[in-house]
């Protein structure tokens, strides 16, 4: 059982946008009195993730779910999933175009860094068909 | 030190006014966001040239202090309204990061 749910609609090609979703999970969290780390975490790994939703897969949606010692992220496109994953997860490698990579993304680091601050990370995607990204950040309540 | 200290020995211009007592703890220069946001400290004093939307979003969840746009580049008008609604504080100097950061070091020994 989930003690908080919320759906976020992440819009495509709109980078005004993205950070909604992050920016309200965050305010969420803060208001609940999780730790400031956990919250940075969640806060980085979801932004990151809609930030890819926007690039590659002209938007979808993240389910976030709530609980006292967890936070479970699910963020899910209709794009044309990654070819091979093993790739898109190394540091440094990007098929991102370049107008995206002149407002300072691209570099790569995106999935990486989606890793580095989640407790477990798991991506389900089929080409042509589309991409789920499950994250699990566990967290203490202060 | 808190940012209007910050403001007043560094002597910055104030583009965006957030919290203005807000503790700056550490310093952080950066451009390309994902790196930013993965790696800059809370509490930070941001130095970039990046003044779009983006980078307020960034500053924002990794809580960084406040944005410094070095080198007098240029803040974007959505990203300003953004940073006046979430109340991140902007600012603005002509030096580069570099001579900036070894003034903020001194400040924070």
């Amino acid at each position: 059982m989930s003690a908080i749910h919320l759906r976020y609609e992440v819009p495509g090609d709109d980078f005004t946008r993205a950070g909604e979703a992050s920016g309200a999970v965050k305010k969420r969290l803060k208001a609940l009195g999780y730790n400031s780390d956990a919250i940075r975490r969640v806060a980085i790994a979801m932004y990151e993730a809609e930030i890819n939703m926007v690039i590659h897969a002209d938007g979808g949606y993240c389910d976030v779910d709530i609980y006292p010692d967890k936070v479970e992220i699910l963020l899910a496109d209709k794009g044309p999933g990654i070819p091979d994953v093993e790739k898109a997860m190394q540091a440094g490698f990007s098929t991102a175009p370049d107008n995206v990579r002149n407002l300072g993304f691209g570099a790569g680091m995106g999935l990486p860094n989606i890793k580095k601050y989640t407790d477990d990370m798991r991506i389900e995607t089929e080409i042509g068909v589309g991409t789920n990204l499950y994250l699990t950040v566990r967290v203490n309540a202060e | 030190m808190n940012i209007k200290e910050a403001v007043e020995k560094l002597n910055l211009k104030i583009l965006v006014e957030g919290d203005m007592d807000r503790e700056i703890t550490d310093c952080y220069i950066g451009d390309l966001l994902s790196w930013v946001m993965g790696r800059a400290g809370e509490d930070s004093i941001w130095l970039t040239v990046m003044g779009n939307i983006n980078a307020v979003a960034v500053a924002t969840l990794a809580d960084v202090s406040c944005i410094v746009l070095v080198e007098n580049s240029t803040l974007d008008e959505e990203a300003k309204v953004k940073a006046q609604t979430h109340g991140v504080t902007i600012l603005s100097t002509e030096k580069n990061a570099y001579n900036l950061a070894t003034e903020i070091y001194e400040l924070l020994k």
